[in-house]
């Protein structure tokens, strides 16, 4: 099977089993190793991308499904100058992070998030995380860099 | 240089953005499963569906056979050339017998003993073709009946997993002076007893074990990259130990690892197998679990049961304490194993409170169920949720609040030696809860206790004021009570011709920002930006040595391993700018990164003494080498004494049973703190993971088959962001006396001292509809269930808070 869609920008054409997972192709064919498996029920969120702009758990999706897709991962966040997205950046100012595991999904996850609730309070950044686990930071601080980035995009909207 | 001339240096106690987020950021992290070795191969593990079970045969002959299969390893390929896996603590038995400590295979020998336990090792070209094969290795089993629940295993009359052990016990270990602990007991006016169950938690780190074995045979050196917690003792066990390998010829590597919480401080039988293998076959392995395998093979936490009795005078005064608990052990003795319900568990049953006597007993049991060893706080936690609870208990009991009877019983002056062979050098426990009642707003309890009765809702308030014992550990008091191994500390810095400097530390970093917090120190003692220190861990081959990160250890042991070599440093430093600027050594003064002269305006830069080191034209070489380089190991004298108190209050809706926090306060004594930001960090991680043990996680093993019924995220509750408000934090200071830091650690302390707040705060709630106990976790379900219970059970509760 091949399978062609753009990846962090650039066009890729994957030639892959048919029942080759999303996350499979980015981490063992494109070697973006950014994005990890944390389980296997689709439970803990550490495999989220963007497809089309759109939060997925790619652990969870067959990499046909993405033919023609513009799909983005932790390592196409950033500016290609290497400027951390608003996200990341308050992710790093907010210690939304400590062994950095599951952080590529829950940066994703936060990034569909604000797109989809610029105005979300606090209770309900939390709810809207239900997705994804973290068995390191407490949550605490990845609420306030959420809302950090929120801030921060609507400064500059 | 002093704890208390440190703590005023630059950069302590400021709140430095960690150095490793960019990486973790962008995803250019490097963890275990990230690594891509050429002509790698992969390993599937053939693990034992059954809790108990003979082997009758293994047929690996057509999984052999199939497409890309390299080979298949059983118990018989590895008998006879390794030993099995090592306990890293001898514990001896009340009658001064050596534990029971039957043999570990690193591949099952003629019998599994837990569902997952590893009986054949298949490596293959790609990882589907050894899960392929691996599903094709034909096991015939004798299946044995099994002993799961501890409480079952201590009745007795079971089938014995292992012949060194016929009864399943491993051993009775006690500690305290039961004559006068009983003596005082028959004087008491009042006895308060108490019964519970410490439930089995899994670690569940988010990044599941992972390891890639490697060998050079030119060279004839293997090296094995491990999601690992401490590098240097893995090589240490697995070389020594069990595969009798020169360590110079072995390199272990632990990289980015993905959280540990102790699951990932031991030797398991897959590095071994890897490692091993890598040589038969002259190619590199790697393994990956995926999250179902890491639910049946890591070494779980807790799974106590207990009954314990506090003797007071008529005031409220503790006058004895008496423990007896049953520990659950697992299949197999692993790496902490026996040192967690005993050395770790044991000896903190003082708590903050002055009790005189304390007698305590524990069996230790075998079941056929995963290896039970260390869980973030290990034997801690458990002692912790013991006595909190029946503290609390007791003031109920005796009419007095959960604050008052704490209050009369704490320890107020220091050092105190307590009845289970520690001794607290310092701290203040009053401040602590006096700081907790006003960030938790007690005073407004009342009112907000009523708002909810009229919602229909009950609403509790519970406590726990919690000491631990970090800083592992004073070697020869480590060892005098069974560690094989000593419990120091390795640090190395090298400051580089510019100026700039690399640390290497034994200490690992899997979370705790180790590569900011150490950077900080080195750059308050030499006078350089933070950015200029760099620090490197997790590799035998770069590192000197190093025991490794658990029990909150990194800062107090491998801080003040650097801080020795800092004086190194200094003191050589002192002599080359001595020397420069025409003085004496002991004339010369070092501060905010340059040499001064006493009594002169002479002064030079770190950054040229460091490059005169390095380009000794003019330099004092007949009698100072060239260079600016020191490594230094540091033993500790003393634990450290962490403390706090921990108060929470929950609402629950008696009609679904559903427990809300609404509020949790933890007023922490951490001593000095370098990085405010990555302590609070730590705290916060520590509650979410001992409020989540409180609310809803909870590890089930089936009591008849030993299936493992919570094998999954869809099983086992996992706490999420929904489930916690906001904490309230705040921190007291009594700096460490006998480390250079004035540190304590802070890793463990959320997961010690908040599940029994929460479980006194359920109590507190319930107490009017009549539950008089209740074990954790308060699941909605197990809550209302309580509730039910309690409406057809006649009302034996006392007062509350």
């Amino acid at each position: 099977m091949s399978i062609e869609l753009t990846v962090n920008g650039r066009p890729q054409r994957i030639d892959a089993p048919s029942h080759t997972l999303l996350v499979q192709a980015l981490r063992e064919q494109l070697q973006l190793t950014g994005t990890h498996v944390g389980c296997d029920t689709a439970q803990c969120g550490a495999c989220t991308v963007l497809v089309d702009g759109r939060a997925v758990k790619s652990c969870n999706v067959l990499l046909a499904q993405v033919a023609g897709a513009k799909v983005t991962t932790i390592e196409g966040l950033a500016q290609p100058d290497g400027t951390l997205h608003p996200m990341q950046a308050a992710f790093k100012e907010c210690h939304g992070l400590q062994c950095g595991f599951c952080t590529p999904g829950m940066v994703m996850s936060a990034v569909d998030l604000c797109r989809r609730h610029p105005q979300a309070d606090a209770h309900e950044i939390r709810e809207q995380l239900e997705g994804n686990i973290c068995r390191c930071t407490g949550y605490q601080n990845i609420v306030r860099a959420v809302q950090q980035a929120q801030a921060a995009t609507a400064a500059t909207a | 240089m002093g704890a208390s001339d440190f703590s005023k240096l630059p950069h302590i106690g400021e709140a430095v953005r960690r150095k490793e987020d960019m990486r973790f950021l962008t995803g250019a992290g490097q963890y275990t499963d990230d690594v891509v070795l050429a002509h790698q191969s992969h390993a599937v593990f053939v693990r034992s569906p059954h809790a108990h079970a003979r082997i009758r045969s293994i047929d690996s002959a057509a999984a052999s056979a199939m497409p890309g299969v390299l080979r298949v390893f059983t118990g018989k390929d590895i008998e006879g050339k390794m030993n099995g896996l090592p306990c890293g603590w001898l514990i001896h038995s009340t009658d001064g017998k050596p534990m029971n400590e039957p043999p570990h295979p690193v591949l099952a020998i003629g019998k599994v003993r837990y569902v997952g336990d590893h009986v054949a090792m298949v490596v293959a070209e790609t990882l589907e073709q050894a899960r392929n094969a691996a599903e094709a290795v034909v096991v015939d089993y004798e299946v044995l009946t099994a002993v799961v629940d501890v409480r079952d295993a201590a009745k007795g009359g079971h089938e014995a997993l292992h012949d060194a052990a016929p009864d399943n016990n491993c051993f009775r270990w006690a500690l305290g002076d039961k004559a006068q602990v009983d003596a005082a007991f028959a004087r008491a006016a009042h006895v308060t007893k108490l019964d519970l169950v410490n439930n089995r938690l899994v670690p569940n780190a988010i990044e599941p074990r992972a390891a890639v074995g490697a060998y050079n045979r030119a060279a004839d050196e293997y090296t094995l990259y491990v999601a690992n917690q401490n590098p240097h003792v893995e090589r240490l066990l697995m070389t020594a130990f069990v595969l009798s390998l020169p360590e110079h010829k072995v390199r272990v590597i632990a990289p980015d690892v993905g959280g540990g919480f102790g699951s990932k401080i031991y030797l398991y039988a897959e590095d071994v197998c890897l490692t091993w293998a890598a040589k038969q076959l002259n190619r590199s392995i790697k393994w990956t679990a995926d999250r179902s395998e890491a639910f049946l093979s890591d070494a779980h936490g807790r799974d106590h049961v207990s009954h314990a009795e506090m003797a007071m005078d008529k005031d409220g005064k503790f006058l004895a304490l008496r423990v007896h608990t049953d520990a659950n052990l697992g299949a197999y003795l692993s790496t902490f194993a026996s040192a967690v319900p005993t050395i770790l568990y044991g000896t903190l049953l003082a708590g903050q409170y002055t009790t005189p006597q304390i007698y305590v007993e524990v069996d230790t049991w075998f079941t056929n169920t995963a290896p039970v060893d260390a869980y973030r706080g290990a034997g801690r936690p458990e002692a912790t949720y013991l006595l909190e609870r029946l503290v609390s208990r007791c003031g109920w009991e005796m009419g007095l609040g959960q604050d008052e009877i704490r209050r009369r019983n704490f320890i107020t002056s220091f050092p105190y030696q307590t009845p289970v062979a520690l001794q607290y050098d310092v701290g203040d426990f009053p401040a602590c809860l006096n700081r907790a009642n006003e960030l938790a707003e007690v005073a407004g309890f009342a009112q907000r206790r009523a708002a909810s009765q009229a919602k229909g809702l009950l609403r509790g308030l519970g406590y726990s004021s919690y000491i631990e014992a970090c800083g592992l550990a004073p070697s020869n008091v480590a060892g005098a009570l069974g560690a094989r191994a000593g419990l120091f500390e390795c640090g190395e810095v090298r400051v580089h011709p510019t100026g700039s400097v690399t640390v290497f530390t034994g200490s690992h970093s899997h979370g705790q920002g180790h590569e900011t917090t150490f950077a900080q120190v080195v750059a308050a003692r030499l006078g350089i930006p933070v950015e200029n220190v760099d620090v490197v861990h997790g590799d035998t081959g770069r590192v000197p040595f190093g025991m490794g990160t658990y029990g909150s250890r990194s800062i107090s042991v491998g801080g003040a391993a650097i801080m020795k070599a800092l004086d190194k440093i200094e003191t050589k430093a002192k002599k080359i700018a001595a020397h420069l600027m025409e003085a004496s050594d002991a004339d010369i003064d070092f501060a905010n990164g340059e040499f001064t002269v006493k009594g002169t305006d002479k002064k030079i830069p770190f950054g040229q003494v460091a490059l005169t080191a390095y380009v000794p034209h003019n330099y004092p070489l007949d009698k100072l080498e060239p260079g600016l380089n020191e490594t230094a190991f540091y033993d500790p004298t003393n634990f450290t004494y962490p403390g706090g108190t921990h108060i929470c209050e929950v609402e629950i809706d008696p009609d679904t049973g559903t427990v809300r926090v609404d509020r949790f306060t933890a007023v922490d004594d951490f001593g000095t703190i370098i990085n405010p930001m990555i302590v609070e960090g730590q705290v916060h991680g520590g509650l979410v993971q001992g409020i989540g043990q409180a609310l809803m996680e909870n590890c089930v093993y089936d009591r008849e088959s030993g299936q493992l019924l919570t094998g999954s995220f869809m099983d086992y509750a996992m706490p999420r962001a929904g489930d916690f408000p906001d904490f309230r934090l705040d921190t007291i200071c009594t700096p460490c006396t006998h480390n250079p830091l004035g540190t304590k650690g802070c890793g463990e302390a959320g997961a010690i001292g908040s599940p029994p707040a929460v479980i006194n705060a359920v109590l507190d709630a319930l107490h009017g509809s009549g539950v008089t106990d209740f074990d954790m976790p308060a699941s909605a379900h197990r809550v209302w269930q309580a509730l039910q219970a309690a409406k057809s059970a006649p009302r034996a509760r006392p007062a509350a808070a």
